[in-house]
C-alpha cells in the first residue's frame, strides 16, 4: 500500500485528539479561508460551530455569513468565490438537496467552491445517520469528489482540496466527505497541518489569476448560452474534469512528499493476489479490510479496493488493479441505492461500465447495505465475499443487486 | 412615525440632493444600447438610470428573469460594470456574499481598504416578493452592505405574464384569466416596503421611471447606505401590461398621479412622500389605459378606486401630511 511505501517525512506535526468535523474545521482555518457560510444540519453542524468559534477568538480572519438556508448558503459562497475570495461551506443530507440546483451552477461558472459533506441518509423517513445517499445525489453535478475514511484523512482532504479546485487547469468545486457519526463525531488522533504549512502547500492566488468580479476589468458571469455556445461550455468542464486527473495525482504526491502521507485515487487493500475483491469507499471501507483480513487468515485470497476519489471516476486505476488477470470476481458494496436502476447500487453500475468498456469480463456482484445508519459488520462483509465466490464459481454476475442486512 | 428604535446600518445624508436637474445626470451609458429587452421596456430605463446613479464601482448581482435574459446572451453582454446572474431566487444571498467578500479581502489587505466599491442586488418581482423572499429576508436581517432594486411589472413576464404576489387586484395574466369563474386577479399586492421596514433597513424607497430625478436621487441614496437598502421601482411591461411601447412613461405617470403608487422615501423609519400629489386622478385613466385591466366592470373600479382611497388615507397619515390629495375629476 502506498502510505507504508511512504518514505517517513521529518515533521514536527502537532497531534490533536479531533473528531472528523473538528479535523475540518481545523483545516478550514490553516487555509485561511475568506468567507464562510454555513445552515445547520446533523451530523455537519461542529464544523461550523467549531469554524465560528475560531473566528470569534481571531484564529481565523474571515466573514462569516449567517444565512437562512443551505440554497443561500451555497450562493453566498459562489458569490464570494466568484468575486476572488476563498471560501468554504459544509453540509448534509437534507441541506444538500436544498443546495441542489446551485451545484450545477456552482460548476457551470468554474467557481473553486470547496464544501465538507458530513454524510447522512435522505428523508422520507427523517433519519440523521450515516449513509451515501446524500453525495450520490450529487454524482452528475459536476464536483470533484474526495471520499475519507478516518478524520486525518478528511482533514488532509480540505488542504489538498483547496490547491486541486484552484489550481487554473482545474477551477472545478469540490466536495471531501465524511461519514455521519461514524467519522463526524468520532474522535481520533490527528495530526494538524499548520497554517503556514497549508498555505505553502496550497497558496492563495493573486486574486486576478482567475476570471473574477471586479470593476477595473469588468465581466459578465452566468451567462444566457444558446444552443449555439451551452454544449461547448459544458464540454469545458467535462474535459477540465477529466484533465483534473493529473492534478489530483500530483497534489497526492506532492502531499505525500510534504506530509508522509499518501493517497491515491484507488487505494488497494492486499490486492497483490487478490482473487476475490469487494470495492467500497469512505469508512465503510474499514469492514471491508476486516473482512479481507478475516478471509485471508482462512486462506481466500481476498482483496479490497477503495474509491477515495469518486469523481472523476477513477476507471483507469480500476482498471490497473483489476485487470491484472488474477481476479475471479467483483463486488460492489453501495451505501446508497439508486431506485429502479440497472442494479440498484449506484457505485456498481459505474464500476461495471468501467469494466466492460475496458474488455475486463468477470462474475460481477452488487451489494447494497447500511442504508440509514444500519449497521455494517465485518462478518455481513464476509458474507459478500462468499456470495461473490459463489459467483466466482458459476461464473455469473448477479443480475440484481444483494441486499445485506436488511429484513425482508 | 419611528416603527424601530434601531436601524441595520445607516442612511446617507438625505438633506442634500446630487441630482437636481436632468443635467447632473451622467451621460455615460454603462448599460449598453442592443439588449433584447421588448420596445418600450419600463426595467430598461430603471437600469440605465440604476448604472448612472451607482457608477463604475460595482457588481451587480441579477436573479433569473426578464433583464438578465436579455442583456447576457453568451458571446455578447449588455453590462459594462462586473455582473454575475446565478439563479432565480438568490441574487440576495450571492450579494451577501461578495459584501462579506469586499469586507474580507479588505480586512485582509488583498483589496485596499479604500478601494470604492459596492454589490448591488437585482431582481424582479417574482424574484422578490416570492421565489427571493426568504434569501431577501435573511441578507436584510443581517444587516449586509447590500443595495436591493426590485424592478416591479408585477408579473413573471420572462416566462409568459404568469401572476406574482406583486400582481394588482383584477389584473389579467395568464395564470389568473378572465373566465366564467375567475375575473384576473383577486388578491392585493404584497407590502414589500413593509417587509422592509419589518427587517429594520435604514434606507427604503419607492420609485417611478416616469419620474427619473426622483428616481436616480434615491439608486444614489440607497447606494451610499451603510448596511441594507431597498429601492422598489415600478416597470411597465407594454406585452405583459397590453399597452403600446410609447405609453410606458405616461402609465407609469398616471400610476403615481392615480395614487395607485406612492413615491415614498422611508429613512431610519422616518416616512416621506418625495411626488406629492395634490389633486389626484381617479384610478380609472391609469386602468382603462392598460388591456389588463380591459375586463374589469364599473364597480370593479369603483371597488378598486375605494381601496386605493383607503390607501391614501393611510399613507397620508404615516407621513404626517396629506400628500396625496382626493380625487378630482377633470
Ligand atoms: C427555481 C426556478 N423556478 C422557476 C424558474 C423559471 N423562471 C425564470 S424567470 C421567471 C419569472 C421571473 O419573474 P420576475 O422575477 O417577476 O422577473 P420578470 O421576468 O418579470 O422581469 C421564472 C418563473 C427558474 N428559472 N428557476
Ligand atoms: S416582457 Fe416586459 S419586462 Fe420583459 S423585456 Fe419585455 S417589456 Fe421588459
Ligand atoms: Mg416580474
Amino acid at each position: 500500500m502506498a502510505a507504508q511505501e511512504a518514505k517517513l517525512v521529518e515533521r514536527k506535526a502537532k497531534r490533536l485528539a479531533l473528531t472528523g468535523n473538528y479535523a475540518v474545521a481545523y483545516a478550514v482555518k490553516s487555509c485561511d479561508v475568506d468567507v464562510v457560510a454555513a445552515y445547520p444540519i446533523t451530523p455537519q453542524s461542529p464544523i461550523v460551530e467549531k469554524i465560528s468559534e475560531f473566528i470569534a477568538n481571531e484564529e481565523l480572519d474571515a466573514e462569516m455569513v449567517h444565512v437562512e438556508s443551505e440554497h443561500s448558503a451555497l450562493s453566498a459562497v459562489v458569490g464570494a468565490v466568484a468575486f476572488g475570495a476563498r471560501a468554504f461551506t459544509a453540509t448534509s443530507s437534507q441541506g444538500l438537496e436544498f443546495m441542489h440546483e446551485i451545484l450545477f451552477i456552482a460548476s457551470g461558472l468554474r467557481l473553486p467552491v470547496v464544501m465538507a459533506i458530513a454524510n447522512r441518509a435522505l428523508s422520507a423517513p427523517l433519519n440523521i445517520w450515516n449513509d451515501y445517499s446524500d453525495v450520490m445525489s450529487a454524482r452528475d453535478a459536476g464536483w470533484i469528489t474526495i471520499f475519507n475514511e478516518t478524520a486525518q484523512e478528511a482533514h488532509d482532504a480540505v488542504v489538498m482540496a483547496y490547491r486541486i479546485a484552484e489550481d487554473p487547469r482545474v477551477l472545478i468545486p469540490t466536495i471531501i466527505t465524511l461519514d455521519g457519526y461514524i467519522l463526524s463525531h468520532t474522535v481520533e488522533p490527528v495530526e494538524v497541518i499548520e497554517r503556514e504549512e497549508a498555505l505553502k502547500f496550497a497558496p492563495k492566488r493573486p486574486r486576478g489569476y482567475r476570471p473574477v468580479l471586479d470593476p477595473d476589468k469588468p465581466i459578465t458571469m452566468g451567462v444566457v448560452g444558446t444552443p449555439e455556445y451551452y454544449y461547448e461550455i459544458k464540454y469545458q468542464l467535462i474535459h477540465a474534469m477529466r484533465e483534473s486527473v493529473k492534478v489530483i495525482d500530483e497534489v497526492f504526491s506532492d502531499f505525500c512528499k510534504t506530509f508522509g502521507r499518501c493517497y491515491e485515487r484507488v487505494e488497494p487493500y492486499r490486492m497483490d493476489d487478490a482473487e476475490y475483491v469487494l470495492i467500497s469507499m469512505g469508512a465503510t471501507f474499514g469492514e471491508v479490510r476486516a473482512a479481507v483480513d478475516k478471509l485471508r487468515r482462512e486462506g481466500v485470497k481476498a482483496g479490497g479496493l477503495k474509491i477515495k476519489v469518486f469523481r472523476p471516476f477513477p476507471a483507469d486505476l480500476l482498471e490497473k488493479y483489476i485487470g491484472g488477470g488474477n481476479v475471479k470476481a467483483v463486488g460492489v458494496l453501495d451505501r446508497a441505492v439508486t431506485v429502479g436502476g440497472a442494479t440498484e447500487g449506484p457505485v456498481f453500475n459505474e464500476v461495471a461500465t468501467a469494466l466492460a468498456l475496458r474488455g475486463i469480463r468477470l462474475p460481477m456482484v452488487s451489494f447494497v447495505h447500511g442504508l440509514g445508519g444500519r449497521d455494517i459488520f465485518a462478518d455481513d462483509v464476509v458474507k459478500m465475499f462468499k456470495i461473490l465466490m459463489e459467483h466466482a464459481s458459476r461464473g455469473e454476475s448477479a443480475r440484481r443487486t444483494y441486499f445485506i442486512g436488511v429484513r425482508e | 412615525m419611528v416603527y424601530y428604535a434601531y436601524f441595520q446600518g445607516k442612511a446617507p445624508d438625505v438633506t442634500k440632493k446630487r441630482f437636481k436637474t436632468v443635467w447632473d445626470i451622467p451621460k455615460e451609458e454603462l448599460l449598453a444600447p442592443g439588449h433584447r429587452m421588448c420596445q418600450g421596456c419600463g426595467a430598461a430605463i430603471v437600469f440605465r438610470h440604476l448604472l448612472k446613479a451607482v457608477g463604475k464601482d460595482v457588481v451587480i448581482v441579477q436573479a433569473t428573469g426578464c433583464v438578465e435574459v436579455t442583456t447576457t446572451v453568451f458571446p455578447e453582454t449588455a453590462w459594462r460594470v462586473p455582473y454575475i446572474h446565478v439563479a432565480f431566487e438568490n441574487a440576495a444571498s450571492v450579494a451577501s456574499g461578495i459584501a462579506a467578500a469586499i469586507k474580507a479581502l479588505k480586512r485582509k489587505g488583498v483589496l485596499p481598504p479604500d478601494k470604492k466599491v459596492k454589490v448591488v442586488a437585482t431582481a424582479g418581482d417574482g424574484g422578490t416578493f416570492d421565489i427571493g423572499m426568504q434569501a431577501l429576508s435573511g441578507m436584510l436581517e443581517r444587516g449586509d452592505d447590500v443595495m436591493y432594486v426590485v424592478y416591479d411589472n408585477e408579473a413573471y413576464m420572462n416566462t409568459g405574464i404568469q401572476r406574482s404576489s406583486a400582481t394588482p387586484w383584477g389584473a389579467w395574466t395568464t395564470t389568473t384569466p378572465v373566465g366564467k369563474r375567475w375575473r384576473g386577479e383577486w388578491r392585493w399586492k404584497k407590502d414589500i416596503v413593509g417587509i422592509a421596514l419589518a427587517h429594520r433597513v435604514p434606507y427604503i424607497a419607492t420609485a417611478n421611471p416616469a419620474y427619473p430625478l426622483d428616481l436616480i436621487e434615491k439608486f444614489r441614496r440607497a447606494f451610499e447606505t451603510e448596511g441594507p437598502s431597498l429601492v422598489h421601482v415600478l416597470s411597465p411591461c407594454p406585452p405583459g401590461w397590453r399597452i403600446p411601447p410609447d405609453k410606458t412613461i405616461e402609465v407609469a405617470k398616471l400610476a403615481t398621479l392615480t395614487g395607485m403608487w406612492v413615491n415614498l422615501e422611508i429613512v431610519e423609519g422616518q416616512p416621506r412622500v418625495t411626488v406629492k400629489v395634490p389633486k389626484r386622478k381617479p384610478v380609472k385613466v391609469y386602468l382603462k389605459m392598460q388591456g389588463r385591466f380591459r375586463h374589469l366592470r364599473d364597480e370593479d373600479i369603483a371597488f378598486i378606486q375605494k381601496v386605493v382611497d383607503a390607501e391614501v388615507e393611510r399613507i397620508n397619515k404615516w407621513v404626517g401630511e396629506e400628500a396625496i390629495g382626493p380625487v378630482v375629476e377633470e
